[in-house]
């Protein structure tokens, strides 16, 4: 298995901190992995985004210029991005705030409503677990408990109280893509 | 402390880097913030070695402060490094001559950004000329290693200090944004206890301790020496170190060279991307190899020009306008075409642009 992955939005998004923990889920699931941010200004505000490759061999370029999958959250980053995904792979957006919308079809095109689901979850913070879910919905890459453990490791332990809620955000996601949402 | 075993971890590079500084038993750090290595300062603040193994970490007035503090540290026998990115190596330049004359092994972190000037935080190789042919003034060299992985950032710290210690001569990291930001699995290296100071005596009789060692007197530093013929001496002394390096140390790894008709030459993370473009290159036919110098200095000629004899084409990839390519030319020796193809401005080249780059080098020699 090899998955070639973008996750891109805004600054904030939690766009890094998703790809990370999809990242960390994959090592505790034995895979080999690369996290590769763009880094800069992009923390203070604008576009960020992350390259996250999941794979069961060696992984040499941690830079690409084709995905197996992309997460896209904002408008900037779909017109950058949307020609960069592989024939027969699949492209994940959010629609809020993106009105023009990706007109290819050798492509798996799945819209996720997250920002949505996020307002009536009021809990802004777990977009990124939404979307996460939402992509593991879609994209069967590691278990969620794989993902589960990821975030205990990787979330300060002052915020461990934050795991169940995080969970529901996941779950909340995987229910948007499989309800065809 | 952290337990020690060999766990697997995700972190960046650069929070390898100060892992494994901690794990080596390093005496000092002195730093000064900047981007793209500012977690490397981070991370041992964070860690909080100096209630643990001992180890100082400082955040110096400024870049030439902290190599002058790792000068000091050095002249006594302990383990000191220094991390930096691009314009912070530049200022610390007059620093690392003074160490390299004064015959003392330190390691100094250079995490590349792009230059001239202020220039960009994304990443860049255009330092190599600055790390491998002198960078400061006087005939002097630097141990340079080149990181391609996270794994190896942890690695080099421990490599290094053990050449800078074994040839009394200062070594760099040269490393680039692309491998100090990214993440990826790393097993950090086992934990080793600080030299005691007798230890540093009995080991190290050049250190300056302030007490009368083995030799009978006590070590003065100073890299001045108005005797011409003294500091003609010096030097050759130097430069029969700097032979030895040359001899014994030199490193690189090669990937599908046996069968290859052309050749990629790239360092750190380019060869990463050079990798993929050539693993893209043979599902077509072509039959690409990759040489990966490891060691920047001393330089992998001998390896280069055997394979230079039996290539059509050497293809050389960097994130600067075309330095290491000097040093390939003069490997390769006329026996084939060398070739540049370089990105500046903290752009790097993806896989599909090295193809392209390549085979279009290819059809023009066949023209």
């Amino acid at each position: 298995m090899k998955e070639e992955i973008i996750i891109a939005g805004f600054g904030g998004q939690g766009v890094l901190s998703m790809g990370k923990i999809l990242a960390y889920a994959g090592l505790l699931d034995g895979l080999e992995v690369s996290w590769m941010p763009s880094y800069g200004p992009e923390q203070r505000g604008g576009t960020a985004n992350v390259t996250v490759i999941l794979s069961d061999d060696r992984i040499s370029s941690p830079v690409l210029d084709r995905y197996d999958t992309a997460v896209i959250l904002n408008q900037q980053s779909l017109d950058r991005f949307k020609s960069k995904v592989k024939p027969g792979g699949t492209l994940i957006y959010d629609p809020y705030g993106i009105h023009r919308l990706p007109e290819r079809t050798d492509i798996n095109i799945v819209r996720v409503n997250a920002m949505e689901a996020t307002f009536e979850m009021k809990s802004a913070k777990t977009y990124n677990m939404l979307l996460l879910g939402a992509l593991l919905g879609v994209r069967n890459l590691v278990p969620i408990e794989s993902v589960m453990k990821g975030l205990k490791k990787t979330l300060p332990e002052r915020h461990h109280h934050l795991l169940d809620l995080n969970r529901e955000a996941i779950n909340r996601g995987l229910s948007l893509v499989k309800a065809g949402d | 402390m952290e337990e020690e075993k060999n766990e697997v971890k995700l972190m960046k590079g650069n929070e390898a880097i100060a892992h494994a500084a901690i794990r080596y038993g390093v005496d000092g750090y002195f730093g000064y913030p900047i981007t793209p290595q500012s977690e490397i300062l981070e991370t041992l603040e964070e860690l909080m070695p100096w209630e643990t193994t001992g180890m100082v970490v400082l955040q110096a007035e400024s870049e030439i402060a902290a190599i002058n503090m790792v000068y000091g540290g050095a002249s006594t026998g302990k383990a000191v490094m220094t991390s930096s990115s691009s314009p912070g190596v530049s200022l610390k330049q007059e620093g690392i001559s003074y160490i390299a004359a004064g015959e003392l092994p330190a390691l100094i972190v250079n995490v590349m950004r792009g230059g001239p000037g202020l220039g960009t935080i994304h990443p860049s190789q255009s330092d190599y000329f600055q790390a491998t042919k002198g960078g400061g003034h006087g005939d002097y060299h630097l141990i340079v290693l080149a990181p391609s992985t996270v794994q190896e950032m942890a690695d080099f710290v421990a490599t290094g200090f053990d050449l800078a210690f074994k040839y009394r001569t200062p070594a760099m990291i040269l490393a680039d944004g692309i491998v100090g930001q990214m993440m990826e699995k790393v097993v950090l290296p086992p934990f080793r206890a600080r030299l005691t100071d007798e230890q540093i005596a009995q080991q190290r009789p050049w250190a300056v301790t302030g007490r009368a060692g083995s030799r009978g007197h006590k070590n003065v530093e100073t890299t001045l020496e108005l005797e011409d013929d003294k500091m003609e001496e010096i030097n050759h002394r130097l430069q029969a170190t700097y032979r030895e390096i040359e001899k014994n140390e030199t490193r690189f790894e090669t990937h599908y060279t046996d069968d290859a008709e052309y050749l990629i030459v790239a360092f750190g993370s380019i060869a990463r991307i050079c990798l993929k473009a050539i693993e893209d290159c043979r599902e077509t036919g072509l039959k690409v190899g990759l040489l990966r110098p490891i060691t920047l200095w001393p330089f992998p000629t001998e390896a280069i020009n055997e394979l230079a004899g039996r290539v059509k084409g050497i293809l050389t990839v960097e994130i600067n306008a075309g330095q290491m390519v000097q040093d390939v030319k003069l490997a390769a020796n006329g026996q084939s075409p060398v070739w540049h193809y370089g990105r500046m401005g903290g752009n790097v080249p993806n896989p599909t642009e090295v193809t392209e780059a390549l085979i279009s080098h290819i059809n023009q020699s066949k023209e």
